[in-house]
Parts: structure tokens; sequence; C-alpha cells
């Protein structure tokens, strides 16, 4: 059996293992959508105040949040394995159990958990398709085919971060708290037009944890926009690539974790 | 033919030291001091297939170490091993494809899964053939008599139930080679009886090499027909059980119980061991005195109700080893 395969055999588990307990599938799921839905509230209202922020509607902006916001869901659920490494497998010594299957590890520890959690992906489906139809947002095969493109960076984009943050553990505990202010702290920044920050913010998210490479620049071409912080139009829909790139990345730093753990243990 | 050789292992874990208050915390995180831990000072054997070797040892004296090196979850800091021509920790895929383990303090399940979704899955990680593992999962689910388990969470089950069916599962993929680190940990006394009983059937009528490290002497006893006695990181003895209960404690027991209140007993080479009521324990030195001739004398100077040849029980002659070797917890 393949890894792909294997990997749906897993998934199958998880959401066997979770359906065990149905209400808590409903009750986590409901109070995410609710979650989310306060912050574009918060959104909302800033528009209440300013009519525009730096030459975009609210509908444009819906865009960018709806579209960060959808990438992180898709990459938050099948990545819980990563997420709670440090506490799951390094600290229980459950990385052993890892280490005795004979398959890659990284695909084992995908494979710990798809986590059922349609709130977050909901909502942001919900100010997406909002925020599309306020600004018109035509639907040609090649404008869906660069959110599709889009969504995919991001989703690794994340993954990637989330990959980096379990690798970490293999060093500290505390990796989760890191971890957090970067999957989090790299939503909330990428919720805005990256033209909002200032120079130094907006290279950070460009240059080290290319957040504005799967959410603002692509989604300005996506909203047929030109870019006010002047990147050429030919480059904004390949930026995407960048989110792979950082996965690819984490993953190679990956396997120096899984060494490391070779010559400590648990 | 030798399935396991170790030459000369070698493992230093460094473990950060702490210093005790919050001030120490912090400067920890600025300059971490480190402390060198021997767990294997140069360790060498070799197991042939088909072996059941007991691999013992005082608490700390490196036998889960050995075992994580072998099973490729570890790296050694030196020496040398090979199982079947792999070396664990380079060919790691390889090497556990073929190979089974056991840990009696951790689950290898999925602890919200069936039982019987667990071995599916195992199925699907191992890539065995549908068919062949039918069949091997039949056998072993009858050999543990596991039938009525097969659907219950994993988490539900008692601790001898889940290592039975942990046992099963590490074989499911048939491999040649099952270490089993403290199989029989927490178990009580029938289910110990039953794991024995497994393990002592896969290697006889499966030649499945079993490299078994325990605590209880009784494992040992009734399934090892070789130890090797490990001590802070160094082999101390590596031999057949027979020759290595011989070697530590050569005498053998008589144990008489008379009509009255046992008597005091004066025979060269014959010493008082224990003594209960009526009944008493004597050791006596096979090369001075034969065991017919005591049992004669005995029997011709007091009234014996009953007498019988006995070994000193396994544990003793395991104390009385690590005693002679200095080996208590490291
Ligand atoms: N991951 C680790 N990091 C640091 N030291 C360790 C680690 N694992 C084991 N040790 C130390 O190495 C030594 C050998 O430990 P090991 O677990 O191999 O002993 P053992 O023979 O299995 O003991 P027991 O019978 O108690 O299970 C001990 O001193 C132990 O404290
Ligand atoms: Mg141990």
């Amino acid at each position: 059996m393949n890894g792909v395969a294997l990997y749906l055999r897993y998934v199958g588990a998880s959401v066997r293992a979770q359906m065990q307990y149905p209400r808590s599938f409903l009750v986590l799921n409901t109070a995410q959508f609710f979650g989310s839905a306060i912050e574009i509230l918060g959104v909302a209202a800033l528009f209440g105040v300013f009519g525009r922020i730096r030459g975009w509607s609210l509908g444009e902006v819906a865009v960018f949040y709806g579209v960060i916001n959808a990438a992180f869901a898709l990459a938050d659920a099948p990545t819980r394995g990563f997420e709670v490494f440090g506490p799951e497998f390094v600290r229980t010594g459950a990385f052993d159990r890892v280490l005795l299957r004979p398959r890659t590890t990284a695909l084992q520890v995908l494979g710990y958990e798809l986590r059922l959690r349609f709130g977050r992906l909901l909502q942001a489906g919900i100010v997406f398709a909002v925020g599309a139809s306020a600004v018109r947002l035509s639907f040609t095969p090649a404008q869906v085919l660069l959110l599709a493109w889009t969504l995919a960076g991001g989703v690794a984009l994340f993954s990637g971060i989330l990959v980096l943050q379990a690798t970490l553990s293999f060093w500290t505990v505390d990796a989760l708290e890191v971890a957090n202010i970067l999957t989090y702290g790299g939503v909330q920044a990428g919720q805005y037009p990256l033209n909002v920050y200032a120079a130094w913010f907006r290279d950070l998210l460009t240059y080290v944890i290319p957040i504005g490479c799967v959410a603002y620049f692509p989604v300005v071409a996506l909203l047929g926009a030109s870019d006010p912080l002047g990147a050429p139009g030919w480059l904004l829909p390949l930026t995407p690539a960048f989110g792979f790139l950082f996965l690819a990345l984490a993953l190679s730093v990956w396997r120096l974790g899984v060494a490391k753990y070779g010559s400590t243990g648990s | 033919m030798a399935q396991v050789v170790v030459e000369g292992l070698r493992k230093t874990y460094r473990v950060a030291v702490r210093e005790p208050g919050a001030w120490g915390a912090i400067r920890g995180l600025a300059r971490r001091r480190w402390r060198e831990i021997e767990a294997l000072a140069g360790v060498s054997f070799a197991i042939g297939t088909g072996e059941l070797v007991g691999f013992i040892g005082p608490n700390g004296a490196g036998k889960s170490t050995t075992i994580k090196i072998l099973s490729g979850i570890l790296r050694p800091s030196g020496g040398a091993c090979e199982v079947d021509g792999l070396v664990p920790w380079r060919d790691r895929i390889r090497h556990v494809a073929r190979i089974g383990v056991v840990f009696g303090q951790r689950t290898q399940l999925w602890w919200d899964l069936p039982v019987i979704d667990g071995f599916d899955l195992l199925r699907d990680i191992y890539r065995v053939d549908p068919a062949r593992y039918r069949r091997t999962r039949d056998e072993l689910v009858g050999l543990m008599r596991l039938g009525p388990l097969l659907d219950q969470p994993v988490r539900q089950l008692s601790l001898g139930q889940r290592m039975r069916c942990e046992i099963a599962a590490a074989m499911l993929h048939e491999p040649r080679l099952l270490f089993l680190d403290e199989p029989t940990i927490g178990l009580d006394a029938p289910a110990k009886l039953a794991v024995r009983e497994l393990v002592g059937t896969l290697n006889r009528e499966r030649g499945v090499t079993v490299v078994l490290t325990t605590h209880d002497m009784q494992d040992i006893e009734a399934l090892a027909r070789r130890v090797i006695v490990i001590g802070k990181g160094v082999i101390l003895a590596d031999e057949p059980l027979d020759a290595f209960r011989a070697g530590v404690l050569a005498e053998r027991r008589v144990v008489a119980d008379f009509a009255g209140e046992a008597p005091r007993i004066a025979i060269p080479g014959v010493e008082e061991r224990a003594r209960e009521g009526r009944s008493l324990e004597l050791a006596f030195d096979p090369a001075r005195i034969a065991a017919p001739a005591l049992i004669a004398a005995i029997a011709a100077d007091y009234p014996l109700e009953d007498i019988r040849v006995v070994q000193p029980q396994i544990e003793e002659v395991i104390a009385r080893f690590y005693d002679l070797h200095g080996a208590g917890e490291a």
C-alpha cells in the first residue's frame, strides 16, 4: 500500500475514533464558527471608522480575509499530529513507536489525526463569498485555478510552520508557544493587505515567513488590481510557490530533528 | 548462523544538569551544563536464529537501551551491531519491517480504536498480503484467545488482555525476531502464564528468535535456555541458564518434613538453610555427598514424612550473582 492510500486509512481510523464522541464534535465546531465570526465583526468595525483601508474596499479585504483563513483551516485539520508533537510524541516517548514502523516518520505523524473542524472553514468561505460578490469577482477557469493554487500554497506554508514547530520540540518542550505566535499571528497579519504594514514588517511577511506570498500577492492578482507596493504583475500569481519551498525546507529540518532524537532518546 | 551480532556497543546519554531555583533555570537557558551517563560501556554478544535468550540485569543496567539500539530507535555512541545483515539505525525502514518489538511499559496500539481496527491498520502499515494477514491474524487470535476482545477499544482492556493483544500485534507481519522488553510487567499470575505460554509457542513452533527482558525470574526459568546478564552497561555473564545457575550457586537443596520437630543435622558437607516447624531446608555440596546417600542418612536417623530435592530459587541465584558483582542499581 502506497503512502497516499495508507494516509487515507489513517484518516478513516481517526474519524472513527473521533466519532466515538459525537457531541464533542458538534460543540467544538459550533464554538469555532462563532469564535472566528467575532473576528470578522472586528474587521468590519474598522471600516465603519475609516471607510476604506489604504485604498482597499471592505469587499476586497473580505476576500483577503477569506483566502488566508480558508488556507489556515485547511492546513489545520490534517496537521494535528505536528501541532501536538512535543507533548504527545516526544515527551511521552510515543515517537519510539513511530520509529518502530516501516514508514516515514512524517507520514505517520500526519496520520495521527484528521481534525474534523469545519467551523472556521465555513466561516472563511462565507466571508469570501460575500466579499467576492461585493467586488463582482469573475470566476473564469483561470481565476478558479489561481484561487486553488493560492490556497494550496497557503496550506503548504502553514503546514511548514507546524512541521517546524514539531521539529523544535526535539530540542525544547516549550515549542508550542513560539509556533502559535507564527501560525495564529500569521493568520492575523495575513488577513489585511500587506500595504497597511510598515516596511520592515512587510519584508518579514514576504521573505522570512512568506505569508504575503500565499495571501497578499496572489489575491491582488485575483482581484485584478495592481500592487500598490509595486510588485510586477507577472510575479503576483507565482508567489504561492514560496509556500511549497517553505514546506520543503521545514521537512529537511525535520530530518535533523529525527536524527537528534536517535542520539538522545525520549 | 548468528542473527544478531553486537560488538563493543557503547551508548552515552548527555543530560542537561538543572540548577536548583528560578535563578538556576534562567542561567540554564544561557549556558547549559551537561552530565554524561554511560549506559552501555562496550557490550558484545551474538544471538543465533531460533534462540530464546533472557536478557537480564538490575534497574538501570542498560537493557532497554540495548533493545532500543537493536530495534533502530536509538543510534549508539560507538561499536557496531547488525541484525540479519542490516544496521538497524541506518536501514531503519527495512530493518523494522522484519522485527517485532513489545515494550511492556507502553502501548503500540491505537488507544481509541477497537483492537481489530488496529490490527487492520498494521496490516497496511507493514504491507502484509491480505490473505496471508487473515491467516496469521486468525492463528494469533486463536492462540491468544483474543476473540472476545477484538471489538473493544484498546483503552477498555485490562493490562493482561492488552499485553496479549500487543504481542499479537507485534507478530502480524510474521517477524523472525522478537524483542520483548518486560512483557509481563504488572500482570497477574494467570496473565503471566498466558504470555509465557505464547512466547514459548512462538519460539518452539515457529522458530521465532526471542530476546526477552524481565525482572520476573520465573519468566526466565520458564522460557530461557540462555541468559545474558548485564550490569552497569557491561556484560557480566552469557551462558546457558543451567551453567549460570551452577556457577553462581553450586549447592543443591533438600527439603525434609519430619514426624516431629525438625532435628539438628550434623553431616559433613551439609548446611541448614531454613527451618520452619517440622520442615527443614538443607544445602549440600554434591561433590562431597550424593543426594541418595544424604537422604538415606537422614531417613536412617529420623522419622521422615516427606523429602524432596529442590533447586535454589532462581531469584536467590540472581540476587547472589548481583551481590557478587556489586551490580546493584546504578
Ligand atoms: N533517554 C535517556 N536520557 C538519559 N539517560 C537515559 C535515557 N534512557 C536511559 N537512560 C539512563 O541509562 C541507563 C540505562 O537505562 P536503561 O533504561 O537502558 O536500563 P534498564 O536496564 O532497561 O533498566 P530497567 O530495568 O529499570 O528498565 C540508566 O542510568 C538510565 O537512567
Ligand atoms: Mg528497561
